[in-house]
């Protein structure tokens, strides 16, 4: 994600330049840090969002309104009523998504209770894991200039193969968790082929045709959970058949945590994605595909075959997306299966600009808060919503780098540092 | 109105984009600014404009010491400027357009179009624009949405007039018809400003010429005291080869054979229309004809870049059917193509130098390897392209957006020409580029004919046309009228282009022969 080493400034030295010697790394280290660059930018959204958040605890929860009111009788009281309410939602986010300093030290002197120390985490990389792997989804679609709003549907159509391989194929776990996770890529991947095909041929926009999918799929999936083979007999509710051990993904640690080997699938994925964008030829061709589709063509890329590959493979992974959760955690498909993932992995890809790495930072992050959020919820009087709220100014800014730099006072990135990475709806 | 930049100096960074520039612009002049890409001719406009503030320096208007915070400060000072790109809105009229920003209004803010529309009429009847006030500008061609522009600033009562670069969107005859136009503002007592780096057109309609070279004034002449030569020496620093020297063409076997081609448009008309056309092994046939007629789509049919189910008729390379061929099966069968528009159809702008310089052969050892690329050796390659083709860039790690219009160029040139390559297409292989690159980009494509490849130049620049080519194809709308030697006078090549059936003429037969059949001049008749 940080490329950006030190700016060089000598791209233009046709002019007597003044010979002057580089700067000391030091020196190039802070400017670094008060340049435009995307480190940076993504470093002030969090901060800002996390500002915005804090403002909006002072000015809403009843505590501090109360506090607010003797402000003028007894400041001292006051203030500290605002800070130690801050600092209980804070402390609870974090306590929430990643871990409990009590419960931690609880473990080490006892020896006891390590899974709830690690719980926290554990249930934010859970989260994380359907993020990433959408996420990475999207985002290659995104750089090739394909705009795949069909996250949801093919989420949904990667669990349903899944779903289907999990119960009516029986293998002992590896060969059979391997077949799941092939149908998930499979589901996902005729989700993508279609707006692909579609593009291709007919030149339909892939995000109408996508967002129509996603109702498709959808629905699709409601008809068939009250359809056998796949609602579960005996069951007059919209649930599905459960799939064996057999096809569920391994936890990594025992004592009860969630998180399993899908989070590591997901790494590898986002690993592969990196690789591929950078060093496979076809992810070459897909950027140029996606920059300037008529010097692709003119160079002999077949930019149909591109399209529709792009929609094949980003439907793929975020298939697998469909396919981690229901072998991970859930076990079950029902309706509104996939909740919002399907339409967080492009918020996350936004986050990560379209590099994988970026969607991992991202998709830990929105994990992170998503989890702390819920902790947040029961423990104090501060709704889950406070966290969508910080989850979405964090996204808004990191989609304007230019009003980042405003407020932040941001020296602006060498050239070509900081492309804007989506670019508008055409083609 | 008299204008005079005193001293200007503006650097960026470590950039001197202007060094202590005077310049005089008197009433009634038409001042030719003339340099090449980068040479700072844009910069110093756009501190007469009030778009840049100058380092140093100042701007004098009948000797008073003006300073201009934005455009508008040098519009109420009587400065129009007519930018390179246009500042239009395609959908609204012309009136509309020419309107926008000071709206005259009648009483409880309704806009008074009838004025606006007479003052357009008034204006454009004296300086002859010819336009029409209530065509809607996305109709009109690119010589009137010009003209449009002019209308803008004369009704915003310009005195002096910038003109950046007008002639580059323009046909030779719409550059005429804007020639006729600047007399007529400096007949009028308007000054106009006209910035170029084309030297035909700085001898044909300047009065005073103003040279720049590296952001400084490299030297004042007039169109009576200096010719081409030494305007082009003064422009790049050194001599100039302005005519492209070559030896007679050597032809061998036809490696291109176009017969009886017919490509229709999406909307089913007929661009090309039944054109036969061989290139030979060690010649360049150069196509000429105005802009529209044709050539583009010609080009794009032999490259393979038209929709096959438009195409009918048959092209061949070295013998072998190749109409239906994909683009990459031709390119990988020896067609180079130099693509009309580099930036739309040649390069990939954000990506690097090196990348742009693999484009076609990005998955070809030994640039990639099993679906992997190799980076270094890409890297590498572009190091060396870099000075083999005498791309002017720091790094080839560089985004190619970073470089000039010329160097641009030269990376396509250097990514077709690296390839073994049977048959070049060259598309205004030079449009837009300065003198030093044009003739670097010439003896590039004469270096490839006399190599024995077979090289098929478009070009709506008849000089270019003229200098390169072995044998000239000239159309007119779709159709091959005549292939003439390149010692054919340029007024019966211009009478063949415009459509005058010089065969007819000689009663030698209707239709032109749809064959390679050569003809040879008929020497200086009309």
């Amino acid at each position: 994600m940080t490329t950006a080493a030190a700016p060089p400034e000598e791209t233009l030295s046709e002019q007597g330049a003044p010979g002057a010697a580089p700067p000391p790394w030091w020196l190039r280290a802070l400017r670094w840090t008060a340049e435009a660059n995307v480190a940076v930018v993504s470093f002030c959204a969090i901060v800002f969002g996390l500002f915005v958040g804090a403002i909006l605890i002072v000015v809403t929860t009843p505590a501090t309104l109360t506090a607010w009111g003797q402000i003028g009788s007894a400041p001292g009281h006051s203030l500290s009523v605002i800070f130690s309410t801050l600092g209980n939602a804070f402390g609870a986010l974090f306590t929430g998504s990643i871990f409990s300093p009590s419960a931690v030290g609880h473990a080490i002197s006892t020896g006891q209770g390590w899974a709830a120390a690690f719980t926290p985490i554990s249930e934010t990389m859970v989260s994380a894991t359907p993020l990433i792997l959408a996420g990475t989804g999207v985002a290659i679609g995104f750089s090739t200039g394909v705009f795949n709003i069909g996250g949801q549907g093919q989420l949904i159509a990667g669990a349903i193969a899944a779903t289907y391989v999990g119960f009516g194929v029986h293998l002992p776990l590896v060969p059979h968790l391997v077949l799941v996770v092939l149908a998930g890529a499979a589901g996902g991947a005729v989700a993508g082929f279609i707006p692909g095909i579609l593009k291709a041929r007919t030149g339909a926009h892939e995000v109408i045709v996508t967002i129509m999918l996603n109702y498709i799929f959808l629905n699709l999936l409601n008809y068939l959970l009250v359809t056998p083979p796949l609602q579960q007999p005996g069951q007059s509710n919209a649930i599905s058949r459960t799939v064996p051990a057999s096809a569920r993904l391994p936890h990594l640690f025992g004592g009860g945590l969630r998180v399993n080997v899908g989070f590591l699938v997901a790494l590898g994925v986002a690993a592969a994605a990196a690789w591929f964008m950078k060093r496979g030829t076809l992810g070459f061709e897909f950027k140029v595909i996606g920059a300037n589709p008529s010097a692709g063509r003119t160079a002999g890329m077949d930019a149909s075959k591109a399209t529709i590959l792009v929609l094949t493979i980003s439907g793929a992974l975020v298939g697998l997306a469909g396919m981690s959760t229901l072998s991970g955690t859930d076990f079950f498909l029902s309706s509104g299966y996939g909740g919002n993932n399907g339409f967080n992995a492009i918020t996350v890809a936004l986050l990560g600009r379209n590099r994988p790495l970026g969607v991992v930072l991202g998709s830990l992050l929105f994990a992170a808060l998503s989890t702390g959020g819920r902790y947040l919820q029961a423990n104090t009087n501060i709704p889950l919503d406070l966290t969508q709220v910080i989850q979405a100014v964090i996204v808004f800014l990191v989609a304007t780098p230019a009003l980042v730099r405003e407020i932040f006072r941001l020296r602006e990135a060498g050239a070509g540092k900081i492309l804007l990475f989506t670019k508008g709806w055409g083609a | 109105m008299k204008l005079e930049l005193a001293g200007i100096t503006k650097a960026f960074g470590p950039l001197v984009a202007n060094d202590r520039v005077d310049l005089t612009v008197e009433e009634g002049e038409v001042h030719c600014l003339l340099g090449e890409n980068g040479a700072g001719k844009t910069t110093l406009m756009n501190i007469l404009f009030g778009l840049f503030r100058a380092d140093a320096g100042e701007i004098r208007v009948d000797g008073e010491t003006v300073h201009f915070r934005d455009p508008g400060d040098a519009v109420r000072k009587g400065i129009g400027m007519v930018h390179q790109h246009f500042m239009l809105v395609p959908v609204f009229t012309v009136a509309e357009n020419i309107v926008l920003g000071f709206e005259p209004v009648r009483r409880f803010g309704f806009l008074d179009r009838r004025r606006a529309r007479a003052d357009i009429r008034r204006l454009s009847k004296e300086f002859g624009l010819d336009v029409d006030p209530d065509a809607r500008v996305e109709n009109l061609p690119v010589g009137a949405q010009q003209r449009v522009e002019i209308l803008k600033a004369l009704v915003r009562d310009a005195q002096v007039l910038i003109l950046d670069e007008p002639t580059a969107v323009l046909t030779p005859q719409e550059t005429e018809a804007l020639f006729k136009i600047i007399r007529s503002l400096a007949a009028s007592g308007r000054s106009v400003l006209f910035i170029t780096h084309k030297l035909k057109e700085v001898l044909a309609v300047a009065d005073r010429i103003t040279v720049m070279r590296l952001g400084r004034v490299a030297g004042r002449t007039t169109p009576a005291e200096s010719g081409e030569a030494e305007l082009a020496s003064m422009m790049v620093g050194r001599e100039v080869e302005l005519v492209v020297n070559k030896k007679p063409a050597e032809p061998g076997p036809p490696v291109l054979e176009v017969s009886d081609l017919t490509v229709v448009d999406e909307r089913g008309l007929k661009v090309v229309d039944h054109v036969s056309l061989d290139v030979r092994a060690g010649e360049i046939v150069a196509v000429a004809g105005v802009q529209g007629n044709g050539q583009t789509e010609l080009a794009q049919a032999v490259t393979g870049l038209t929709d096959h189910d438009r195409v009918s008729g048959s092209v061949r390379l070295e013998g072998r059917e190749i109409t239906q061929a994909s683009p990459r099966q031709r390119l990988r069968a020896g067609i180079a193509n130099i693509p009309e528009d580099r930036q739309a159809d040649g390069l990939v702008l954000p990506m690097t130098i090196a990348d742009n310089l693999v484009l076609d052969v990005y998955d070809q050892a030994p640039y990639a390897r099993l679906g992997a690329r190799n980076l270094a050796r890409v890297r590498a390659g572009g190091q060396e392209k870099l000075k083999e083709f005498d791309i002017r860039a720091s790094s080839a790690e560089l985004p190619v957006s970073t470089l000039s219009g010329g160097n641009q160029q030269k990376v396509v040139v250097a990514r077709e020409l690296s390839r073994p390559v049977k048959l070049l297409v060259a598309s205004q292989p030079t449009r837009g580029l300065d003198v030093g690159s044009i003739e670097y980009v010439h003896r590039r494509i004469v270096a490839e004919r006399d190599r024995g490849c077979a090289v098929l130049v478009v070009s709506s620049e008849l000089d270019e046309v003229l200098a390169l080519g072995d044998r000239v194809a000239v159309m007119y709308r779709g159709r091959i009228v005549g292939i003439v030697p390149p010692t054919t006078s340029r007024e019966q090549i211009g009478l063949m282009m415009a459509g005058v059936d010089q065969g007819a003429k000689d009663g030698a037969g209707e239709a032109p022969p749809a064959g390679d059949g050569e003809r040879a001049g008929d020497g200086d008749r009309p």
